[in-house]
């Protein structure tokens, strides 16, 4: 068939389609929860003593108002007396409040909530508010937190201990007795702020009759609605969340951030819109964060380089509340073996209460804390055997059919070695001995590798499920009800990308609404590496579902009996053999309102339990992983210490890909927000006490800090998967900090165990070698 | 309050405002033209870029007073240039948008580069968007988007010279 002006293509899945949202990102049209306004609005925002008073645990013993309270424009100070319900949330455990009633138990924790006619004003009184303190001994340090005595973070509970686990394979840490090589190495990884653009954010009215209506930046708008409710005694069906695309997440918007106290606003607020925003400042006191982690391994291997057993201790840092922490520890140590077959096997993990800022979710939570250190160890047994680093990882790299270090056997779409046969084969890699060669005066160049994986979806004991729904409007064209929040992965996008693809239709007749409670279904977070799996799972059920109905409820008006002969094209539906046709505008006006929409639903698949794990709550283990290899060739000024990234090379096994540019989006994204894991962020306190409270203080990478990014997607398929895919949002993330560490023990014989890896760092390690060698 | 004129995207604009409001608070929340971001307050982040006799300025480190008698565009009038036009677009499809939060702030340096130095080497780029901050991107794909747009507008000059 020629192609004529007036044919319009289909989306297709695995073409790379202009992402849906880009052109109204790109006009400044699109919009997010920060961009609401209303008529009228009032300004809330958070009283956080502690960081004022320079403490970071004190009891609470009284709140003095008047003074802010008689501020002109101030409306109403609220305090943990003024929350209705049982002032709690979180969630998995239920124990950090709305507004803090009895102690602070970090520097961030709220005390009072003031509304205020304007931001200036809100501004004043928050400092007008007079709180007395009796500070309490601080504990910071999560091995401090752990010692017999140690002063408690949460009074009720026995002790810091939130989380403790342990994963055992064949003979466990004994099997590091007949190795005939053991390395071993303690590292320790920094707290990394999400540095999205877009702050925590939200406006709530509520209406006469006690319903809210929320617009909030968040990941996990059917989550907000049953931690608002439990947190301030409400039914689930007062609340209503909206969740425009949002300004960057990264796990940092999963969670309640100003969900609960913007919700408390609003029911004191007659009516009247209330609005919170979080400055950068309250983002990086108040906002969650990375866990840091303390590591310890012991890794052997046969003289053959047959890796033999992994004994490993991992210390996640939690701070003050729970989050996601038992959760992030156990999917670190699921992780912990790395990509590769061991048959013994110890893992064990803690997970601690302290004072320090709130740690949760995070791209490749848990995960990228640990294999910095494995990925760090495999290189110092590839030195210490005398083989080749990539051949030694090949040489163990999971295979198809082969059981993973927390005793689950993976499946057919197990790509690590074919990732690592990529890098092989590229000039990256095999042109490396000439670059390093010619590097300039003052420098030292290194080249150093990283196998990485990342395990999607929740986990056994959470069900990870998407009920998707897409429409035929009245007019005929087709809206996906997105369920699960588009933070700027680009899922949304690709729910446009599959619609378009089942249902045959072309970009212009394809839209997408952002999730509404009011609209949508409850289908989980936007996280895990599980959003287009699963939803898109789901999508793909109600696409064919409303396609055969469309085509059915056509052959009626066509008087064609025989649906098959009917096909689905842009804009219409034809009987190709008569030529007679109907479109979907007059096909849309045929049905009934209920018949113009279908539900799709599904639920990923769960791991069968392996039986290697003790003191596992949720969320361990897992049955879909995505893998990389990944590639750093780095320059290093010997006078500064500074690493220059040079060249970075990732290759990812995502199963099959929906769309290469989102894809490469995907791995870009992972890769440099690891870049600044491996060489500058550290979200740092003292004494609880958060160091940055900007931009110019927390350093994140810009366009001068980072390489050009090559991102090839390694072949492969997982069957599971929407079209063969699976989610590769995360992965990418784990490669950078082993691969710039391993590329600089191979440049400059360093091995720094601390992240990040500063000048200062770098440079101390070149002086102490240089010393060594002068001895 | 005082009265301050100037032009915005293209028309004239007359405003009764406090001269030391913050100009992204103009821009936000009296004028509803959102398209600028918030990402700092600070100056650090770049999302709040604007352009003030086609020159690139911060509106969060603006107040409305600096603005009387100048002419402002913003992500909202950028798209009415040639130049802004094909920066948006080649935004859109070089895969430059992820979130989207930094990329109008992203287009009006790349438009402020490009009105300086047509015909830009990568690194050029990299230096003129290094006080833009992206979280999502790696800047990879933008770099390649300011570079496309380069080159659609040096042929379409071409084309007709």
């Amino acid at each position: 068939m020629t192609k004529t002006t007036n044919d319009v293509n289909a989306l297709a899945v695995g073409a790379n389609e202009t992402r849906a949202d880009a052109k109204a990102k790109a006009q400044g049209r699109e919009p997010y929860a920060a961009d609401y306004y209303p008529d009228g609005v009032l300004w809330a925002g958070a009283v956080r003593p502690g960081a004022r008073q320079g403490v970071a645990h004190a009891r609470l013993l009284a709140i003095d108002t008047a003074a802010a309270a008689a501020l002109p424009g101030v409306v109403k100070i609220l305090t943990a007396a003024d929350v209705p319900g049982t002032n709690r949330q979180g969630i998995v455990h239920k124990d950090m409040p709305v507004l803090v009633g009895d102690k602070l138990r970090y520097a961030g924790d709220p005390v009072a909530l003031v509304i205020a006619e304007s931001r200036e004003a809100l501004r004043q009184a928050i400092g007008l508010v007079v709180v007395s303190l009796e500070p309490l001994p601080a504990v910071c340090d999560p091995v401090a937190a752990m010692a017999e005595g140690a002063v408690r973070v949460h009074d009720e509970r026995a002790d810091n201990l939130l989380a403790a686990a342990e994963i055992r394979l064949g003979e466990g840490a004994q099997g590091l007795d007949h190795c005939d090589v053991v390395v071993a190495g303690s590292f320790s990884t920094p707290v990394q702020a999400h540095g999205f653009i877009e702050t925590e954010n939200g406006v709530a009215c509520c209406a006469p009759d006690g319903s809210l209506t929320m617009t909030i930046s968040t990941q996990a708008p059917f989550r907000d609605r049953m931690e608002i409710a439990h947190a301030l005694g409400l039914s689930f069906d007062q609340i209503r969340i909206v969740a425009p695309c949002l300004g960057g997440g990264f796990g940092g918007k999963d969670g309640a951030t100003v969900q609960c106290l913007l919700a408390l606003a609003a029911l004191h607020s007659d009516g009247r819109p209330v609005k919170m925003v979080w400055g950068r400042e309250e983002n990086l006191l108040a906002g969650y964060r990375r866990h840091s982690c303390r590591v310890d391994y012991r890794l052997g291997a046969n003289r053959d380089g047959t890796l033999e057993a992994v004994h490993c201790r991992l210390v996640y840092d939690t701070g003050a509340y729970a989050h996601l922490g038992g959760e992030v520890m156990a999917l670190g140590m699921e992780h912990a073996g790395g990509p590769y077959r061991i048959p013994h096997v110890l893992i064990e993990g803690q997970c601690v209460y302290t004072n320090n800022p709130v740690a949760g979710a995070m791209r490749a939570f848990g995960v990228c804390q640990v294999t910095f250190a494995f990925e760090a160890m495999i290189a110092e047994l590839a030195r210490e055997l005398g083989i080749d680093p990539l051949a030694l990882r090949r040489q163990n790299a999971l295979l198809p059919g082969d059981t993973n270090c927390a005793g689950v056997v993976v499946g057919e779409s197990t790509g690590i070695a074919d990732c690592l046969d990529l890098i092989a084969g590229h000039p990256l890699w095999l042109e490396r001995a000439a670059w390093k060669d010619a590097a300039p005066p003052g420098t030292q160049r290194g080249v150093g590798l990283a196998a990485v994986f990342n395990a999607a979806g929740y986990g056994a004991k959470v069900r990870d499920s998407a009920i998707a729904k897409v429409e035929l409007t009245g007019d005929g064209q087709f809206v996906v009800h997105n369920a699960v929040s588009d933070m700027g992965q680009g899922n949304a996008a690709a729910f446009v990308q599959i619609a378009g693809h089942v249902l045959q239709q072309d970009a212009a007749r394809v839209s997408v609404r952002q999730p509404d409670t009011a609209t949508a279904y409850p289908s989980g977070s936007s996280s895990a590496g599980r959003t287009t799996f699963t939803f898109g799972n789901a999508l793909i059920v109600a696409c064919e579902q409303l396609k055969a109905r469309l085509i059915n409820r056509a052959g009626l008006l066509l008087f064609v009996d025989d649906d098959s002969t009917l096909t689905l094209v842009p804009g219409k539906i034809v009987h190709q053999a008569s030529a007679r046709e109907v479109s979907l505008a007059r096909l849309a006006g045929f049905l009934r309102d209920e018949e113009r929409s279908c539900l799709g639903e599904y639920v990923a698949p769960l791991c069968p339990d392996p039986g290697t794990g003790k003191g596992f709550f949720i969320g361990f283990p897992h049955v879909v992983f995505a893998y990389g290899a990944h590639l750093a060739r780095i320059e290093v000024d010997l006078s500064t210490g500074q690493i220059r990234v040079v060249d970075y090379l990732a290759v990812t096994d995502g199963g099959q890909v929906i769309n290469p540019a989102m894809y490469d989006q995907q791995v870009h994204g992972g890769v440099a927000q690891g870049l600044g894991y491996a060489l500058m962020e550290d979200l740092a306190t003292r004494d609880g006490q958060v160091l940055a409270g900007d931009f110019s203080r927390y350093l994140i990478p810009g366009a001068l800090d980072l390489p050009e990014i090559t991102s090839v997607a390694c072949p492969g398929e997982e069957s599971r998967g929407p079209f063969g895919m699976k989610g590769i949002g995360e992965v990418a993330m784990n490669g950078p900090l082993p691969a710039v560490a391993n590329a600089l023990a191979d440049g400059c014989a360093i091995h720094l165990r601390d992240a990040p890896l500063t000048p200062e760092r770098v440079l101390l390690a070149l002086e102490s070698l240089a010393e060594e060698s002068s001895q | 309050m005082s009265e301050i004129v100037f032009e915005l995207n293209g028309e004239q604009t007359k405003l009764a405002v406090s001269p030391t409001r913050r100009v992204i608070d103009v821009l936000r929340e009296d004028l509803k033209l959102t398209g600028s971001k918030e990402g700092c307050g600070t100056g650090e982040c770049g999302a709040c870029s604007v352009l003030v006799d086609g020159q690139l300025r911060l509106a969060c480190l603006m107040v409305a007073g600096q603005l009387d008698g100048h002419r402002l565009t913003t992500v909202e009038g950028l798209g009415e240039s040639p130049l802004g036009a094909k920066v948006q677009t080649a935004f859109a499809q070089a895969g430059a948008v992820q979130c989207g939060y930094c990329t109008p702030g992203m287009e009006i340096a790349a438009v402020d580069l490009l009105s300086r130095q047509p015909d830009p080497s990568r690194d050029e780029v990299r230096a003129a968007l290094s006080g833009n901050l992206c979280r999502c991107t790696g800047y990879v794909k933008i770099i390649d988007a300011v570079c496309q747009a380069a080159d659609v507008l040096n042929a379409s000059e071409d084309a007709q010279s």
